[in-house]
């Protein structure tokens, strides 16, 4: 506040600058420069209503088993922000990539990984993606093109543009995505992978899910542009702001972002305005901002709410037949839970495998 | 009284080069700033400028000549009324193998810089090397061919046979390709691979050490150039926590096959930010492995053996040491294994154990020592990380005496693990405690007496060897 109190006093228009909460009061902030929303076909709809719901129901039970003490460290719940990763994943071909940072639950479950194995490795049991010996932050399946998983902020952003470099060099027209928030989006590392992508023409799609809270400041509190698809600007790289909590939306913006970098223009930025409910970590009370602003958004832009709605008004599927989905996936979610429950721990041999090739 | 003009240094670490060419002759009027002739090294080329108004009374070497020592009169500016006759020639310092006087340090007293004329005398931090040891590799066959070689030549050697044998394998980091290379270890490498393959980038080594770990984990095999070791601090996020943990955090899915090479350690006369040795920082990770090679035949086998490595090898050089030549094996696949020393001199009184440039000093304390009686052993640890005990603990077994020889700071340094492994698994054979002989607990200063004060010495080896040796 400080910062902005000095650019009044100069004279400068203070930019958005409103505390917290009000900033949030419109979540979405579909702004006039979004593109129009796509229609979704029946299938894709009943497609992105089991994907979202898979992945919040995930969420939901590792919150439970985190909270009976079977989970253990570090665990960031994505619920909420369940469209980006289900629309995003919809715009990629196989042999794509896709890195993030430590809320990477959702991530791997749209890549198509296992809830057992991702559910096992919260629970640090052998039978997790990596042996129990990486636990929440740190997962991998090369398998799914699911490239982590990673604790350090932002440094999956340079990573992810490694991954690219790989991509281009063999020149085997795969494009990675690589994820990170509106807290990275502040680490220098992304400017410099920026410049390098840009400079190289790299394909990747750099998605900024943009939740308004980097762990409990808000945006405003700490980017001087609050703006993210603005942030490749200085590198000529294109940028949209997208509404991440309508799953159409986010895979329409995907498949232009995705062809661009694929047909070798270099890379794209997509600023995903989304909406965490769950505080940062499980030890997150978010007393940061107000119950109502949580309430708003899941009353009124949840996005598995939305799909739900248009399923029903188009009557493409009835409430039973979507119970039903949804208790398929809390029976999947049960299973993994017990899994990751019975698995045993790994062996004690394992303490030294895997540090060298 | 003539002007002498001076073999220039293009570098703090040049103690010779070549004299390429006159661009004026005897007889010719000169001012000062005239571009006068050229000399190059392997690294580079540079003009000489004539500092002084008058006639080119004499060329005293020339252009053509090899190998001509750093503040060696080269020709002499005469002024209005003075006679080239009064010159009296030099002694050709030309192709002389002796070390020059100038660059030899490590004598206890500081050597004065006698000669008044510019340009000014360079100190070099330490002294050529003493002659290789003509030891043969253990991993070279008997009645192999050797030829001379300089460290630089080695290492781009390296790189361009590995590069050919695999197409996975590239280089980047910032002027390796159109400028050739910082210090020219990647001379001619873009030329004969072109710029995908030979890669500049921009001056951000957090990015693109992140970059270069990309591209490992999705199966390249990156060979990361940092100008220095010390800039590699913006990138030891991206080294430790990305690169060298993800094997095991990954449960042994994500493997990251790189190279993070460059010159490590003092240079000379660059001063703190720019002269700290990172050995013990890098040698402390797991998942890591840290070479630090002292001849040109190590270095252009062990960079071999690097980048083949499925690991993350850091790989640390030395500047000083770049522009020294010892015998490399003619082999068309010459590779040195990771993870092995090598006793680079026997003896039986006292086991020096150095690496790197750390040999510089521990070779010419055993040339000193056996004046003295005492025969040391000088071990060439060459891989710090997995460090080859056993090649110390049955080389002290049969000394009962060590000391340990590093450029890098006491505490926490190589020495001391050194020390630590010896009181663990040799310390019924220990006659006398180890030593370690470090740089001094300070930062690097600049100023030539103090930055030679700081450094370890000959006479602190020699020093070390004679306490316990109790000689």
């Amino acid at each position: 506040m400080v910062a902005a109190a000095n650019k009044s006093a100069v004279g400068r228009a203070p930019t958005a600058k409103a505390p917290a909460r009000a900033a949030a009061k419109s979540p979405a902030r579909r702004s006039d420069k979004m593109a129009a929303v796509p229609e979704f076909t029946k299938a894709e709809e009943l497609e992105a209503y089991r994907r979202m719901l898979e992945i919040r129901r995930f969420e939901e039970k590792a919150g439970q088993l985190y909270g009976m003490g079977l989970i253990g460290g570090f665990c960031h719940l994505y619920i909420g922000q369940e469209a980006v990763v289900v629309g995003m994943q919809a715009a990629l071909k196989q042999g794509d990539q896709v890195i993030t940072g430590y809320r990477d639950h959702g991530h791997m479950l749209a890549c198509g990984m296992d809830p057992k194995g991702v559910m096992a490795e919260l629970t640090g049991r052998r039978g997790g993606y990596s042996k129990g010996k990486g636990g929440s932050m740190h997962m991998f399946s090369t398998e799914k093109g699911f490239f982590g998983g990673h604790g350090i902020v932002g440094a999956q952003v340079s990573l992810g543009t490694g991954l690219a470099f790989a991509n281009h060099y063999r020149d085997n027209g795969s494009v990675t995505l690589a994820y990170f928030g509106d807290g990275a989006a502040n680490q220098g590392q992304v400017y410099e992978s920026f410049n390098m992508a840009e400079l190289w023409k790299l394909p990747v799609v750099y998605i900024i899910e943009n939740n308004k809270y980097a762990m409990g400041t808000a945006v405003n509190r700490a980017s001087a542009q609050t703006d993210f698809s603005k942030r490749g600007s200085s590198f000529n790289i294109p940028g949209e702001q997208v509404d991440g909590m309508d799953v159409r939306a986010v895979k329409a913006a995907g498949e232009r972002a995705v062809e661009f970098a694929r047909s070798g223009k270099g890379p794209y930025i997509l600023e995903m305005l989304t909406y965490r409910y769950r505080g940062h970590s499980m030890s997150d009370p978010a007393k940061y901002r107000s119950k109502e602003e949580v309430q708003k958004m899941r009353t009124e832009h949840d996005p598995i709410e939305q799909v739900r709605n248009r399923l029903l008004e188009k009557k493409w599927a009835t409430e039973e037949e979507l119970k039903a989905i949804d208790a398929e996936l809390r029976d999947q979610m049960n299973a993994a839970a017990d899994f990751a429950s019975a698995d045993p721990e790994p062996d004690p041999s394992e303490l030294y495998t895997d540090i060298l090739r | 009284m003539p002007t002498e003009v001076l073999m220039p240094a293009l570098s703090p670490t040049m103690e010779k080069g070549n004299l390429a060419k006159w661009l004026k002759k005897e007889g010719d009027q000169v001012r000062s700033g005239d571009v006068i002739a050229e000399i190059e090294t392997d690294k580079a080329t540079m003009e000489v400028e004539a500092i002084d108004e008058g006639t080119l009374g004499k060329i005293l070497v020339p252009e053509g000549t090899q190998d001509v020592t750093v503040n060696t009169p080269i020709a002499v500016i005469l002024a209005e009324g003075e006679d080239a006759s009064a010159v009296s020639a030099p002694s050709p310092q030309a192709a002389e193998s002796a070390p020059p006087v100038a660059a030899a340090p490590l004598e206890p007293s500081p050597v004065a810089a006698s000669a008044p004329a510019t340009p000014a005398v360079v100190n070099s931090a330490v002294a050529a090397p003493p002659q290789p040891e003509t030891v043969p590799e253990p991993d070279v066959p008997e009645g192999t061919e050797f030829v001379s070689q300089t460290m630089r030549e080695a290492l781009r050697d390296a790189m361009a046979e590995e590069m050919r044998r695999d197409g996975d394998v590239f280089v980047m980091g910032e002027e390796v390709a159109e400028y050739q290379g910082a210090y020219k270890i990647t001379q001619g490498l873009l030329q004969e691979f072109g710029a995908r393959r030979v890669i500049d980038t921009p001056i951000t080594e957090h990015g693109f050490a992140g970059v270069g770990v990309g591209a490992a984990m999705a199966g390249l095999k990156p060979i990361v150039e940092f100008m220095t070791f010390n800039f590699a601090m913006q990138a030891i996020d991206q080294i430790i926590n990305s690169a060298a943990k993800t094997l095991y955090m990954s449960g042994g899915q994500i493997t990251c096959s790189i190279v993070f090479r460059g010159p490590n350690g003092a240079a000379a006369r660059v001063a703190a930010q720019h002269s700290q040795d990172y050995t013990s920082w890098y040698s402390h990770i797991p998942g890591l492995k840290v070479v630090a090679p002292y001849t040109a035949a190590d270095a252009k086998g062990l960079l071999k053996s690097a980048i083949r490595d499925p690991n993350p090898i850091i790989f640390l050089e030395n500047e000083i040491l770049y522009g020294h030549s010892s015998p490399v094996p003619k082999l068309d696949d010459f590779t040195v294994p990771i993870g092995k020393a090598k006793i680079a001199r026997p003896g039986k009184d006292v086991t020096l154990v150095a690496w790197s440039i750390g040999m510089n000093y521990a070779l010419k304390a055993a040339e000193e020592l056996s004046k003295l009686g005492i025969e040391a052993e000088v071990i060439d640890l060459r891989t710090i990380r997995p460090m080859d005990v056993e090649t110390i603990v049955a080389s002290v077994k049969k000394t009962g005496r060590c000391v340990t020889v590093e450029e890098g700071w006491h505490q926490s340094g190589v020495g001391s693990e050194i020390v630590a492994q010896l009181m663990e698994k040799a310390f019924d054979y220990l006659d006398a405690p180890v030593l370690r002989v470090t740089g001094k607990d300070v930062p690097m200063p600049y100023a030539a007496n103090l930055e030679k004060l700081a450094l370890p010495s000959v006479q602190d080896v020699i020093d070390a060897a004679r306490a316990v040796t109790y000689r």
